[in-house]
């Protein structure tokens, strides 16, 4: 089966955002793809102007605003939208879904269902049954059974570049990684698989509350050691976190764990890096807020992991101070000093 | 005293198909020879694939030798056939003759070994159902059920010829029968019940009947037929045998093949999927996925040798079986034990032979202990629920076809990691369904309550301490063990309100008289109790491994947090 050539089927991706668009260049040498936006006048500008979002879209791409028409046309989606907006996406495209359509999604972020009345703000701890990933919510609303996910140090503007890079296709169908690898694969672009879904999807969100804290290290001016020092506690931190949310170790330690940690760590191209940088400089959230046009999932991610690792009374300093920073009143310079002082000293423990 | 159940809904069904040549198992043990011979080539076919050279295939017969071989030197069973030992030895002896052939002449002779090996498991592993057999059997079960029951509850002279009481007063049947009768005769049933007790295959073989249903292929543990009455019952009521102790590649393949293909021709089919009894009295969790899959293979055959017209649907059925009292509980939970506190293997083994089943039987049949049997929603063979058309519904009850699940480029394909998921994903539905109409006993919710106390009043001391505690020093007053069962089954409702356990209609009412019912009825016919009133009426036990067997049933709910 693996042998035959793809169908003539358009593959599709599903929202038009940074990353989206640059998934749909990476395919289009390889098939046609229909790019879904919900917005008119993105598919106008791009179909006027051959450009969304600083990418200059390939040929092969033709935007579309309807989603029947995209579940239709297509076997393979790549759905790459705002964790916040992901359900109702999936909502809204499920109708239109059969259990021989293969979605791969790009979302590194949490969705959460709350009771009635509660608020991610109002309620103090959060469970697993609470806090889902975005291929957890793809089964949850449809039938679709074949799901995977894309994970890995994937800068958009990078890859637009076509500079060398890599990135983790995980599911638990072999196949869907085949096909993925077959899709997205080129001379500058490495695609491994694993199978460990949830523990690559878990890593692929939390490295984002990491990287929100190496922004902060770097706008309060420190150098290369508080980095390094960073990034290897931050990972143990990741660790555990994962796994009392039902990862493995193993996935943190791949492409989508430990690589994408140091690339968003290092680069102030990345969204969730810049809002830790611009608090650290003094500006208050609102107003970073305010001033970026796409959402930096690590926001929310601090927050939820947060209130799992109560939940699970996982030792998290290094999400707990940040929290502190971003939602109650400790200055970064504050949170640093106290987790400089935290009594940890153990350096590996999970292994 | 009887706490009296519901009035008994439970009625007579008529038969869905008229007469015995109609039924799909009888198709296939008229034909048995092409049957078997059918399933050895695609057996043979399918180690050859997995097997490919030479040299592979002559290592998986060798193995295979060895492995029989020290089978029949460690744990040979009576009914294991008399010509084995000859039968190994041969072969043997012609693997031994092939070392130094060319891979040519080898290739030829291992073929030819390796289909014999494998005519013989399928010979072995075959069903032999006899309708007259099977009619004897049904109304002799019947006849006697009759006698036992009538002679014993009515206290009249002649009474014992009466049929005031029948077999439908002992055991309720209750959940989806509808469905079930509908669905039984457009597609094929696969029954997987949860499986406490060897008495379960007969009460299953007598449920099926008395819904009406034919009978079904059961895949039936081999130790059954060690135990001469069962292997009569069994023979007659279309059992195929599963011999756990063969582990070898041409076993595994075989069997799975003789089941895919038997569920492929129609049969409805019936088998434990927890493979062996429930050894701690816990339901199920881990399921074998071996048997499973078959279904997902001959689901997906369906459709591949049929790709545009109408296929043949195969239901899954999720059955749990309820009882107040398990007659091998003493030695499973021994085994539990020590499996758990100690990692060593320990076989198979049957103490309870024809006697003791009779002994149990009457007892049961002339003492009020009530079973009952929940039959679940039909599931298509990933899991989703199907309607009364035997349509899959996905959760917001749209249609799905089940054959896309199976497509990939536009096209059915043969994909086995995927299958395996698919059946990993199978088992834990069932797992969930199995919670899910389980019906709480007031036995249960005694010996559950009753055991979670004296562990919460001793939180240092992990099980096993606990377990060595000297029954004498357990007391539980009547007034506090009262109160936390009323909690718990407070808890109970709520659980049934949100659609996750079912309960007896004895569980309602006063809860003096649920708890009295679930004290007389746990573990009723054990020589040593595991829960009793001493005489100030207060709550001990005589047999805490037994106690911690019975609490064991209503684990997986999280009642423990309400103690």
């Amino acid at each position: 089966m693996t042998s035959r050539s793809l169908s003539d089927k358009p593959v599709a991706v599903i929202g038009a955002g940074n990353f989206g668009s640059a998934v749909a260049n990476l395919l289009a040498p390889h098939t046609k793809v229909l790019l879904y936006a919900r917005d008119e006048s993105v598919i106008e500008k791009i179909k006027l102007n051959r450009e969304n979002r600083g990418h200059k879209m390939h040929d092969n791409i033709t935007p579309v605003s309807d989603l029947a028409y995209v579940a239709n046309s297509c076997d393979i989606l790549f759905p790459i939208v705002p964790s916040a907006h992901f359900r109702s996406m999936m909502k809204r495209l499920s109708p239109y879904l059969h259990p021989y359509h293969i979605l791969i999604h790009g979302t590194k972020g949490f969705d959460i269902t709350l009771p009635k009345g509660e608020s991610v703000d109002s309620i103090n701890a959060l469970s697993r049954s609470q806090v889902k990933t975005m291929s957890e919510v793809i089964r949850e609303e449809s039938v679709a059974i074949r799901v995977g996910c894309l994970a890995g140090p994937n800068l958009s503007k990078e890859l637009a570049a076509g500079q060398p890079a890599a990135t983790v296709i995980a599911s638990q169908f072999n196949e869907v990684i085949v096909l993925g690898k077959r899709l997205l694969r080129n001379n500058h672009f490495q695609v491994y698989g694993n199978n460990d879904l949830v523990g690559v999807e878990l890593a692929g969100v939390l490295k984002n509350i990491i990287a929100i804290a190496a922004g902060a290290l770097s706008g309060m001016g420190y150098g290369e050691n508080a980095k390094g020092l960073l990034i290897s506690r931050g990972m143990v931190e990741m660790i555990y976190l994962g796994r009392s949310l039902g990862g493995n170790t193993r996935a943190f330690l791949g492409v989508a764990g430990v690589g994408d940690l140091v690339t968003t760590c290092n680069s102030s191209l990345s969204r969730n890096f810049n809002v830790g940088y611009r608090l650290a400089q003094g500006e208050s959230l609102p107003n970073i807020l305010e001033s970026t046009d796409e959402i930096a999932e690590g926001i929310n991610t601090v927050k939820i992991a947060k209130k799992c690792a109560d939940y699970y009374q996982v030792k998290a300093p290094i999400t707990n101070t940040l929290y502190k920073v971003l939602f109650e009143d400790l200055t970064m310079k504050q949170a640093l000093q106290y987790l400089m002082r935290y009594p940890l000293n153990v350096d590996i423990d999970f292994l | 005293m009887e706490v009296a159940e519901k009035k008994n809904k439970n009625k007579r069904y008529k038969p869905i198909l008229d007469g015995i040549p109609d039924w799909p198992v009888y198709q296939l043990s008229k034909n048995r020879k092409e049957f078997v011979e059918e399933v050895a080539q695609k057996s043979f076919e399918l180690v050859k694939q997995v097997r490919p050279t030479t040299k592979q295939l002559l290592d998986e017969l060798e193995a295979t030798v060895y492995r029989e071989q020290q089978r029949m030197k460690r744990n040979r069973w009576r009914v294991d056939a008399v010509d084995e030992p000859q039968f190994w030895i041969k072969v043997k002896e012609e693997l031994v003759a092939l070392t130094n052939k060319t891979s040519e002449e080898a290739q030829v002779k291992a073929d030819e070994i390796l289909y014999r090996i494998i005519l013989r498991y399928a010979d072995e592993i075959a069903g032999n159902f006899k309708p007259s057999s099977y009619k004897f059997t049904r109304e002799l079960i019947k006849f006697w059920f009759g006698r036992l029951l009538n002679g014993a509850r009515v206290k009249k002279f002649g009474a014992f010829f009466r049929n005031q009481y029948t077999l439908r007063d002992k055991i309720h049947i209750v959940g989806k029968v509808k469905q079930l009768r509908k669905l039984a005769k457009q597609g094929t049933i696969v029954m997987v019940p949860t499986h406490f007790s060897n008495l379960d295959s007969i009460l299953i073989g007598w449920v099926i009947h008395s819904l009406g249903l034919p009978a079904f292929i059961y895949g039936a543990g081999l130790n059954l037929f060690n135990i001469k009455i069962f292997a009569y019952f069994m023979n007659s009521l279309g059992a195929f045998k599963v011999d756990r102790r063969k582990k070898n590649l041409p076993y595994l393949e075989t069997l799975k093949t003789y089941s895919t293909l038997a569920i492929q021709k129609g049969a409805h089919t019936l088998f434990f999927p927890g493979g062996t009894r429930s050894r701690s009295g816990a339901i199920e969790k881990q399921l074998k996925l071996g048997l499973l899959s078959s279904t997902i293979e001959a689901q997906r055959n369906a459709y591949l040798d049929n790709p545009n017209g109408d296929v043949r649907k195969i239901f899954v059925v999720p059955v749990t079986l309820n009882y107040h009292f398990v007659l091998e509980a003493p030695d499973l939970i021994d085994d539990y034990l020590s499996v758990k506190g100690q990692d060593k293997y320990l076989p198979e083994q049957d103490k309870y032979g024809s006697w003791q089943l009779l002994q149990f039987l009457f007892k049961f049949f002339t003492k009020g202990s009530n079973i009952s049997v929940s039959i679940g929603k039909c599931l298509d063979v990933l899991g989703n629920y199907v309607d009364e058309d035997g349509n899959s519904l996905d959760s917001h009850g749209r249609i799905i076809n089940t054959k896309d699940y199976f497509i990939a480029n536009q096209e059915v394909s043969i994909d086995k990691q995927r299958e395996d998921q698919y059946t990993r994903m199978l088992s834990q539905k069932i797992v969930s369904e199995y919670h899910r109409i389980n019906r709480v006993f007031a036995s249960h919710l005694v010996a559950f309550v009753a055991f979670e106390m004296w562990q919460r009043k001793h939180p240092k001391l992990d099980l096993f301490e606990l377990l060595r505690l000297p029954e004498e020093d357990l007391v539980l007053p009547y007034e506090e063990f009262i109160d936390v069962c009323k909690k718990v089954r407070k808890q109970i409702y709520q659980l049934k309100e949100e659609g996750k356990v079912n309960h007896a209609t004895h569980l309602k009412g006063k809860m003096d008289l649920v708890v009295r019912h679930g004290m007389e009825n746990v573990g009723i016919f054990h020589l040593k109790r595991p829960l009793l009133f001493n005489k100030e009426g207060n709550i001990i036990t005589q047999d805490l491994n037994l106690l911690y067997y019975y609490h064991n049933r209503l684990v997986g709910y999280d009642l423990e947090k309400f103690i």
